[in-house]
């Protein structure tokens, strides 16, 4: 496995996480493989993947999308392939090609 | 010709005496209507907790045979989850968008006992999507008015009016007296609330949610799956929270969701599909899958409510724990002391003196298109700072150091505008904001300037 290997990654946004995206409520994205930490390098997680969007998909106001702890701020839940991601290990999730992401913020409207 | 033109003449007479007809006809089914409304309400009590318990019955009557029969005869449901329904009781809390659809099919179904919890009144502005009031009822408690409307559909179901704001020192006894608590609301210091008091009473909550062309619906605290705090254990950040009001909502998209809350309360009370994993469903008006059902986690044996070892024993204060209060009204901001704003009245004279100014409008466009004041430019609050927006002004200003004077809806999203106006330099004139925006203005000075 080379370093410059990249995954590709479906993202999805609903419940107004689109406005944030450029209105997108699909993104086709590729994203490294891995990620360095120091010296070392480890495979991409859903804890990178936050951080990675946020730098390279936002185009402002992050506070809206990540937490001051690196997750998502409070009040979104994120899916890993239709599933609830704590059922997948949450941050600690490693990326598989191909895999599709999807960030609800919850409404509170009625 | 001229029998001709007299039969043409006459043939319209008749046409209008046929609408005149049909009008009339129309009105005195109204009429009727309103009557009829006038006996029921006097039927229609509040009631405080705690309740006497519902009454069970072994049966149903033939009259409530002859009105369940479609449901009686589906081999899913059948006599004895119409009995179950019968002998069961619902608490739905809003009775406003989710409630509308909610409370008139969980009333029609035969639900034994119908509690409805609200303390907004019937505008008109509400009506495209809270079909369960109407045009004669503005200015009704909106619980009231929802009780009507059922006792209308289904004199069966006994109706129970809370015409009450929920807090932390009335929600549990009234939640206590329930079987199932539906979550109608619209804002997050009463979602908590409602969560805690279902935790505590060990009452399955089914939550709807709506806003835009999105919807969503969960049922928390049910057969080990999650409560809402399992999943947002703290509350979003208050500016990540949008309301109806400044977001917008297609009217049917909280009726959707609303129905969907009462099947499943319907289903809950009769023990249908009781083997289901905890599920949440996402309802998106404008995706090529309208709805979505996703598999949600177990309840979190670590939470703080539901979990092992919880913390929380007791209902606390949600409007300080969420920092934003228990309605969906919009707050009014006070960033800039009032001396250093503008009235109402004070741009009024502006016009009138024909003082010289520019007006920077910073609502979204989808707003300013609906109405907007002469000579106003546009320029929405999240676009205000960036380059090409600010070289805007000052062309505008054209190197005169003019006044600005800055409009919004309410004089909320004007006084950021304000401020950065003001970093960046752009005229030696005032620059100021209009207290209470375009609503205001409607108030006080032009009543034919729309509001909405
Ligand atoms: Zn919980």
């Amino acid at each position: 496995m080379t370093m410059s290997e990249s995954l590709a990654i479906e993202l999805q946004f609903s419940g107004g996480m689109e406005l944030l995206f450029d209105n997108k409520k699909t993104i086709h994205t590729k994203v490294p493989a891995h990620f360095r930490q120091g010296a070392d390098s480890h495979a991409v997680t859903i804890r990178d993947l936050i951080g990675w969007m946020a730098s390279h998909l936002l185009k402002e106001r992050p506070e809206l999308f990540i937490g001051p702890d690196g997750s998502v701020r409070s009040g979104i839940l994120v899916l890993v392939n239709g599933a609830d991601w704590e059922l997948e290990g949450e941050l600690e999730y490693e990326l598989q090609d191909g895999d599709e992401i999807v960030f609800i913020s919850t409404l509170h409207g009625g | 010709m001229k029998d001709n033109s007299s039969h043409h003449a006459a043939e319209e007479l008749l046409r209008k005496v046929a609408l005149l007809e049909a009008e009339n006809e129309a009105l005195q089914r109204q009429v009727q209507a309103l009557r009829q409304e006038q006996s029921q309400q006097a039927a229609v009590k509040s009631s405080a907790a705690p309740l006497h318990p519902l009454e069970k019955v072994a049966r149903l009557t033939n009259s409530e045979i002859a009105r369940y029969g479609r449901q009686l005869i589906l081999p899913d449901f059948g006599i004895h989850a119409q009995l179950d329904l019968r002998n069961s009781s619902v608490l739905v809390v809003g009775a406003g968008g989710l409630g509308a659809s909610c409370i008139l099919y969980l009333g029609g179904a035969g639900v034994g006992r119908l509690g409805i919890v609200d303390h907004d009144t019937v505008d008109t502005s509400n009506l495209h999507r809270q079909v369960i009031h109407n045009e004669a009822r503005q200015g009704m408690s909106k619980a009231h008015s929802a009780a009507l409307s059922v006792r209308l559909l289904n004199p069966h179901c006994n109706t129970v009016v809370h015409d009450l704001v929920l807090d932390s020192s009335n929600a549990q006894p009234i939640i206590d007296s329930y079987d199932i608590v539906v979550d109608a609301t619209d804002n997050v210091a009463t979602r908590y609330l409602l969560n805690d008091a279902c935790v505590l009473g060990g009452k399955p909550l089914v939550s709807g949610s709506a806003l835009r062309l999105d919807g969503q619906l969960t049922i928390y605290n049910y057969r080990g799956g999650p409560c809402y705090r399992c999943l947002f254990p703290t509350p979003p950040p208050a500016e990540t929270v949008t309301n109806c009001s400044d977001g917008g909502v297609l009217g049917v998209v909280p009726g959707i969701v609303g129905c969907l809350q009462a099947l499943e309360a319907i289903k809950i009370a009769t023990k249908m599909n009781t083997q289901d994993p905890p599920t949440m469903t996402l309802f998106s008006a404008n995706s090529t899958t309208m709805f979505r059902t996703i598999k949600l986690r177990k309840r979190k044996a670590e939470c703080i409510m539901c979990g092992d070892a919880p913390t929380i024993t007791r209902l606390i204060d949600y409007v300080k724990f969420c920092g934003s209060s228990a309605t969906d009204k919009t707050p009014d901001l006070f960033l800039i002391p009032l001396q250093e704003r503008l009235t109402c009245e004070g741009y009024k004279k502006i016009l009138e003196t024909h003082t010289p100014h520019l007006l920077l409008d910073v609502r979204e466009k989808v707003q300013f298109d609906i109405c907007s004041l002469p000579s106003s430019l546009n320029i929405p609050l999240k676009d205000l700072e960036l380059p090409e927006s600010i070289e805007q002004v000052k062309k505008r200003l054209n190197a005169k150091d003019e006044p600005v004077y800055i409009v919004c809806r309410r004089g909320n999203d004007s006084q950021p505008a304000v401020r950065i106006l003001q970093e960046q330099g752009i005229t030696t004139g005032d620059i100021k904001d209009i207290v209470g925006g375009l609503n205001l203005w409607t108030d006080k000075i032009d009543p034919s300037f729309p509001k909405y």
